[in-house]
């Protein structure tokens, strides 16, 4: 496949950007932080978002979704990157379905996928448990009883879990790799407690403890630690299409700055001082634009590499984001750093973003590794 | 041409060139001369070099993508992005190197007369003359638009004088396309012209310079009341800043590829080799990080490449321009011949030992300091970038 989109994607694109400037602009997502929402994103907003099929982008049809795939998804999410819109897209979406595409039984599929795509069910994926991304490091336990198993331990950074319904939480029945499973807990299962913690960027996450919580056989995943870390993959590239959005928007935002803001009497976008780092900031989101398109693109294509496509991407745009975004407040000087500008919330969304799922020295390691040094 | 078609094309190619391409011509290149750039004095290094050369002559395969009347295969965008690939994985070498290819065919399609076309595009294709690029001068290098090198217009010739610098293969090559200034009264840009020179003609010399990496693959090249025919004025007269802007776009696309690295072996076996891997992972952990850093950046410049061709092919404006391929490209190559040289130890620094070609990394590394300069430098690519796409004011 090209690495351009298609006549389908555009068009899903620019509806995405009329969609979001208009209806979910950055001061949407302020005020939702100025008032504490104890929500944390706008539940009306996430029902226009499944009206307009953004939910259901990467679900089958017969499914109730529409099989765009994670092309199409990468569009929405780079989009949102601009406006930084609170929605459970990641959580639901990008991770949940995800992870029920690849490692739900047929049953689990039928039930719950035709319930994300129509946004009646949120569901948050319960993995982390470390303070940095580690797939291999699980110690929450599923212990076998008869017909059930028993969840013990504890998650953190669990995106969007204090409105979830239903939540996939990773634990170990065993030693090794192979012991590693997924289950599909209800939030109102006796034994889960669910705290919300305040994140830097003001979105959802919190931590879960699991004490003695019983799950019926049927509510384990068919899939284990290969489709895991398929998903960790996907995860990260879609990520990494949000911080592109991210990116794009401070440096265009730093680039007309720089035309209006006058010193010594003229523009400082004539001193070539700051020229030369705008010029390599370009230079480093077309790179970037690149790597985005071409991981989504082996996601949709079912590269078996796909694990360095996502390395790759992860990090680049990690490098990407925090280069731009640090740039921008500099080039602003000290309205850069006020919180009436809204370079702070970029800043704060990206710092979130280069942590989740396996920050640039996790992927760079990851990236040596899979090239056998 | 549908998905069928490349795949038969791709075939009959893959067996063409398995067939045809001799052993030794598939082998890593080690200098210089391992490279067959033609001209009047052209020598074939070896046999296999002569055979190679004719066979891929023969299908017009040179200069693959050029029109077949000119010689050239006749190839579509995408056929010529297949023969690439498969040259690339069987290691097949380029048969003919020559800047008339990349850089002055280019031009003279688009800007020169049909007559032009018939007689220069088939030298080029057949390696039968040699060119090089005169374009810089000792007090117009970056501010190229200053040039001082003159013709003047005497009725049915001009006559040229003045000098160019950091002509690369002056010594080697039989023509030269030139950039002279034909009106001295008009803005800079203005009162250019493009004119195309045999450097047998009387009254040219050149001087060679010695480069830091020991070759000296160029000269100072000397103009004095050399008559130049009318008819070899490419363009219009006065109009061959725009020409000369044209040629650079494709220069620096041809300089900002050697931030692929199309070598079969790549660094990390380099590293693996003179470090070795602790529990699989290479024993220092520091160069281990710098070498994983580079490798990404060229993966995702080789994604950049392959985005823009696409883009271009869709009739879209990618936004990565000749500028961006050149100064990332060029950042990329000398890098990575830092970190080739680094990871060698002191073996590599060692002049006079035919077991590393006598220095070939060491001097490959110094000549690769050139790649931010040549073609102009990476400020002024940036300088561009700024400007012309960012839309950024002079100061
Ligand atoms: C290996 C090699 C091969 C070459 N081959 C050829 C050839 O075949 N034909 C040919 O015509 N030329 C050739 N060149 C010449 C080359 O194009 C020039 O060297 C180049 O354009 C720079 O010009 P200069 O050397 O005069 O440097 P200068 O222009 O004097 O530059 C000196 C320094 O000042 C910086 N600088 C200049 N202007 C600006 C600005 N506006 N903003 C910021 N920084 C600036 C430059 O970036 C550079 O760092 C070759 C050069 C090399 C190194």
């Amino acid at each position: 496949m090209a690495l351009v989109l298609n006549e389908e994607q555009v068009l899903l694109k620019s509806s995405a950007v009329d969609f979001f400037n208009s209806k979910a602009p950055l001061e949407a997502f302020r005020k939702l932080r100025d008032e504490n929402n104890p929500v944390g994103f706008d539940r009306s907003l996430y029902a226009e978002m499944v009206e307009l099929g953004f939910a259901g982008l990467i679900i089958p049809e017969n499914r109730g979704g529409f099989d765009f795939g994670y092309v199409a998804l990468g569009q929405i999410l780079e989009v949102n990157g601009r406006t930084l819109a609170a929605s459970p897209l990641i959580s639901s979406v990008l991770l949940s379905a995800t992870v029920l595409n690849l490692a739900g039984t047929e049953e689990q599929k039928s039930t719950l996928l035709p319930l994300i795509a129509s946004g009646e069910l949120l569901l948050s994926l319960a993995h982390e448990e470390n303070t940095l991304h580690n797939p291999t490091r699980v110690n929450c336990t599923a212990t076998k009883e008869g017909e059930h198993y028993k969840l013990n331990g504890s998650k953190v950074f669990v995106l969007d879990v204090h409105v979830a319904n239903k939540i996939i939480v990773v634990a170990r029945t065993s030693e090794g790799n192979e012991g590693i499973r997924l289950f599909l807990v209800d939030v109102q299962s006796p034994g889960l407690s669910i705290h919300r913690t305040q994140m830097l960027d003001n979105r959802n996450a919190g931590n879960i403890s699991l004490e003695h919580v019983i799950i019926s056989e049927s509510d384990k995943l068919a899939g284990g630690f290969d489709e895991l870390c398929r998903v960790y993959d996907i995860a990260a590239i879609g990520l990494a299409a949000e911080m592109l959005g991210i990116a794009q928007e401070a440096f265009e935002r730093t680039i007309s700055y720089l035309k209006e803001r006058k010193q010594f009497g003229v523009s400082i976008g004539s001193f070539q001082a700051l020229q030369h780092r705008a010029a390599k900031m370009f230079i480093e989101i077309e790179l970037s634009k690149s790597v985005v398109i071409k991981a989504l693109t082996a996601i949709d294509e079912n590269w078996v590499n796909l694990s360095e496509l996502a390395s790759l991407a992860k990090s680049k745009l990690g490098q990407t984001v925090k280069l731009v975004t640090n740039e921008a407040i500099q080039m602003h000087g000290g309205i850069g750093m006020t919180d009436d500008m809204d370079f702070g919330f970029f800043i704060k969304r990206a710092r979130v973003l280069q942590q989740t799922m396996g920050d640039y020295n996790y992927h760079l390691d990851r990236y040596a590794s899979l090239n056998g040094y | 041409m549908n998905k069928e078609e490349q795949d038969i094309f791709r075939a009959e190619t893959r067996a063409w060139l398995e067939s045809n391409c001799p052993r030794s011509m598939r082998e890593k290149v080690q200098e210089e001369s391992d490279y067959y750039w033609g001209g009047k004095n052209g020598t074939f290094k070896n046999e296999d070099q002569k055979i190679w050369f004719e066979r891929m002559l023969a299908k017009g395969w040179t200069v693959p993508y050029w029109h077949k009347k000119y010689g050239g295969g006749g190839l579509s965008a995408i056929e010529n992005k297949i023969l690439n690939e498969e040259m690339a994985s069987l290691g097949c070498r380029k048969p003919l190197f020559s800047f008339g290819i990349s850089m002055l065919g280019p031009a003279l399609q688009k800007f020169a007369t049909e007559e032009q076309k018939d007689k220069y595009l088939p030298e080029i294709v057949k390696g039968e003359i040699r060119w090089c690029q005169g374009y810089s001068e000792p007090n117009a290098g970056s501010d190229l638009a200053g040039l001082q090198c003159r013709a003047d217009d005497m009725g049915d010739y001009f006559l040229v004088n003045g000098s160019k610098i950091w002509t690369s293969y002056g010594n080697k090559a039989d023509w030269i396309f030139c950039l002279v200034r034909t009106d001295f009264g008009s803005k800079k840009q203005r009162g250019i012209s493009f004119l195309l020179i045999d450097m047998a003609t009387e009254g040219v010399s050149t001087r060679p310079i010695k480069l830091i990496s020991g070759k000296s693959p160029f000269t100072e090249t000397f103009f004095n009341n050399v008559r130049v025919p009318k008819e070899n004025l490419v363009g219009e007269l006065n109009m061959g800043w725009s020409i000369a802007k044209y040629l650079l776009t494709h220069e620096r696309q041809m300089i900002g590829d050697m931030g692929k690295n199309d070598e079969q072996v790549k660094t990390h076996n380099i590293a693996i080799e003179h470090i070795g891997l602790q529990n699989g992972i290479l024993a220092d952990t520091i160069l281990r990080t710098e070498l994983a850093q580079h490798e990404m950046n060229e993966a995702i410049f080789e994604m950049t490449i392959e985005r823009a061709i696409d883009e271009a092919k869709a009739g879209n404006n990618s936004g990565a321009t000749s500028s961006l391929f050149k100064y990332y490209g060029t950042e990329l190559n000398m890098e990575r011949m830092e970190l080739q040289l680094a990871l060698s130890g002191n073996q590599e620094l060692v002049m006079d030992n035919p077991a590393n070609q006598n220095g070939l990394l060491a001097n490959a590394m110094l000549r690769s300091k050139g790649n931010s300069i040549e073609g102009g430098t990476s400020e002024i690519q940036l300088n561009i970038i700024a400007k012309n796409i960012l839309g950024l004011p002079n100061n």
